[in-house]
Order: C-alpha cells, then structure tokens, then sequence
C-alpha cells in the first residue's frame, strides 16, 4: 500500500458548533447597559461662610406632597404644566437686565433675571420616586429648552447636543476645546440653579 | 480502476460552509466585546423610571452604583417588602452608604477620586425617605457629583 503523502487533515466541521456555543453563551450574558440618567449636583454639607440673601421672589418654590400633587408658586398646578410654568419664572426678566430673554413677562413679583432665578424644589418622604424624577426631568427640561433656544440662536446648535458631543471619549481635544467654551457662554447664560431642600417629615396634605 | 472512475455528474455541489466559523467567530468576537459582565447580583427590583433629558455617563470606571428597591420575591421572607438599598451584593442601611462610598472611592486610582459620579438605580416605586438619606450620607462623605440612572422616554410613564 502505497503511503500516502502529509499528515491527514483535522476535521474542523465542528468547530462552527463549538463557536455558536459559545456565541449563544454570550448572547445570553450580554446586557447592554443603560448608563443614562439626571445629573445633579449634591449642596455641600458645610453651609457656605457668607450667608447671601436671596429675594423671596427670585425662588421659585417646587413642593411634592406625599400623593404627587404640585405645589408651584403656591399654586397647585398639574405636572405637564411645570416646565412652561419655570420657563416663563426663568426668563421673566423683572429688572430687564437680560438682552436675550424672549417673551418676558417683567413682573415685578417674579425674578429679576435668569443668573439670579433660583428652583428650590421640596418633596415629601413618601412622594413615589417616579414622580420625583418626572419633576426633575420637567425642570431640567424647562433649562434645556432654554439653552437650547439660545445656543441654536448663537451657534445654530443645540445646547444638548453639544454637550453630549463633549462629554463623548470619542471627541478630538480641538473640538471639545472649542465647545467647553460655547457651552460655558450658555450656562453663564442659564445657569442651573437647582436647589433640593431637605424632605420634610411632615405628613401634611 | 476505480481510481479514476468519472464522478457522478448531474447532483448539485453541496455548498461549502467552509466559512461558517469564521462568520461565527466574528458574531462571537463582537458579543465578546461589547459584553459588561455584572459584577453583582441585583437583589431589588430595580425597574427605572423614565426620563427624556438624560445625560449618558460615559465612562464607566468613574461610576459607583448604589440600588435601592423592595427585595425580589426570594428576599422577601427574610428583608419583607419595604425599599432597601443594595451594596454591592448585599443589603444595607443607609447609613451604610458614606463607607461604602469611601471604600470604593479608595479602590479607584488617585487621579480619578475626586471625579467619580454616583449613580442611584433606583425602583421606580422606591419612596423619596430613603433617597434623603442617602443624599444626606453623600453629602457627609462629600460625593456630590449623583446621578438619577434613567431609562431614555417619556417622564409622564412615571406617573402611571
């Protein structure tokens, strides 16, 4: 018998089934994370050195009561209200210091101007953390839309947008340099003065 | 002389599925990949709420997760119903939370301590008690940069 020439082939027509073993394996494993969410800023334990006194009228209170009602303003208002509701206290321009407000009411009774516009939002030990975030996101919202409108307005860009573009690990140096200083242009603008007062305990309606 | 006996003419060649590995192990590669292997159980329910003006966190080394949430079915006998919070793999109090916050900070290099963002996964039925707590147990350890981890939609779903 005559020898024949090589080593015989492996037969690899069952690799395929190992790999889609392993390939079911990490499909099932695979979560895509959902890393998205609100970013706050906590206030610092320390109370600040100089106490600043800040005018009644430019707080624009936000309570939560224990049934998610709203309290804005003192006014029980409806959540969908809200953001329009803080747009309108953000830009009303009550010393008509702010060029760039649009459609301000200039009410004396409400704030001066957006740098000086402060939310204090309050909220029940028993309000539902949804809606918690729904007013959150409202008052964010109410922010964003703010930024938005003079970002496009000055650079034809979304505020948003930029941001996002920035925060991308993606992003070239060059590129975020030039939006680090759009975007703090804006914020000076619109500065988020979001304030969480501690829960009360008390029950009340 | 079989040897060269003429094949059979007339049958369709089988198709060579000579690359079905390679076309596999390149899915495989990229689940591979993009895999994050979670290094903890979640114990809670942890179904999140909604929001449309999210931010991503985009990097992940930065990032301490807390969960908080009513126990899942198995834990129920032992924790009962009411929202926990959960450390790594076990429950805790909040006042656990500042040495939790403090240890894992110490874990992650020097130059990105003072940088890192605390993401809450919390339930969505979750009351806003325990959430005070621990914002108050945050401020104490000086972790102020939080995170309300959403999912991306409409924060009216919330309210139903």
């Amino acid at each position: 018998m005559p020898r024949r020439a090589g080593a015989p082939e492996v037969n690899a027509g069952s690799m395929a089934d190992i790999a889609f073993l392993l390939l079911i394996f990490f499909l099932v494993t695979t979560t895509i994370e959902t890393d998205a969410g609100l970013d706050r800023m906590l206030p610092p334990i320390e109370p600040p050195e100089n106490d600043v006194v800040i005018k009644q009228k430019n707080i624009f209170q936000v309570n939560i009561n224990k049934n998610g009602q709203l309290l804005a303003d003192g006014e029980l208002i409806e959540l969908k209200d809200l953001r329009v509701k803080a747009m309108a206290f953000l830009e009303n321009n009550g010393d008509g210091s702010c060029n760039y407000c649009q459609g301000g009411k200039k009410d004396a009774a409400s704030s001066d101007n957006p740098t000086k516009a402060i939310i204090s939002l309050k909220n029940d030990r028993e309000t539902k953390y949804g809606t918690y975030i729904t007013v959150q996101n409202e008052l964010v919202g109410a922010y964003n839309d703010l930024r938005d409108r003079e970002s496009e307005r000055m650079f034809k860009r979304a505020f948003t947008e930029m941001e996002s573009e920035y925060i991308k690990q993606e992003t070239p140096a060059s590129v975020k340099e030039e939006l680090k200083e759009k975007i703090t242009r804006i914020q000076e603008m619109f500065p988020q003065k979001l304030s969480e007062a501690e829960t009360s305990t008390s029950g009340g309606s | 002389m079989s040897k060269f006996a003429k094949k059979k003419s007339g049958e369709l060649p089988a198709v060579s599925t000579a690359s079905l590995p390679d076309i596999v192990f390149m899915l495989l590669f990229f689940f591979m990949t993009v895999t994050v292997m979670k290094n903890s159980d979640v114990k809670v329910e942890n179904t999140l709420p909604n929001a449309s003006e999210i931010k991503k966190l985009e990097k992940k080394d930065r990032v301490i997760t807390i969960y908080v949430g009513a126990p899942t079915k198995e834990f129920q006998k032992v924790f009962g119903t009411e929202s926990k919070i959960q450390l790594n793999d076990k429950f805790a109090d909040a006042g656990d939370v500042g040495d939790y916050i403090l240890m894992e900070r110490a874990k992650k290099p020097q130059e990105l301590q003072n940088v890192l963002t605390t993401s809450l996964k919390v339930d969505k039925n979750a009351n806003m008690g325990l959430i005070a707590d621990i914002k108050q147990e945050l401020r104490k350890v000086n972790a102020l940069k939080v995170n309300y981890t959403t999912y991306e939609g409409d924060a009216f779903n919330n309210l139903k």
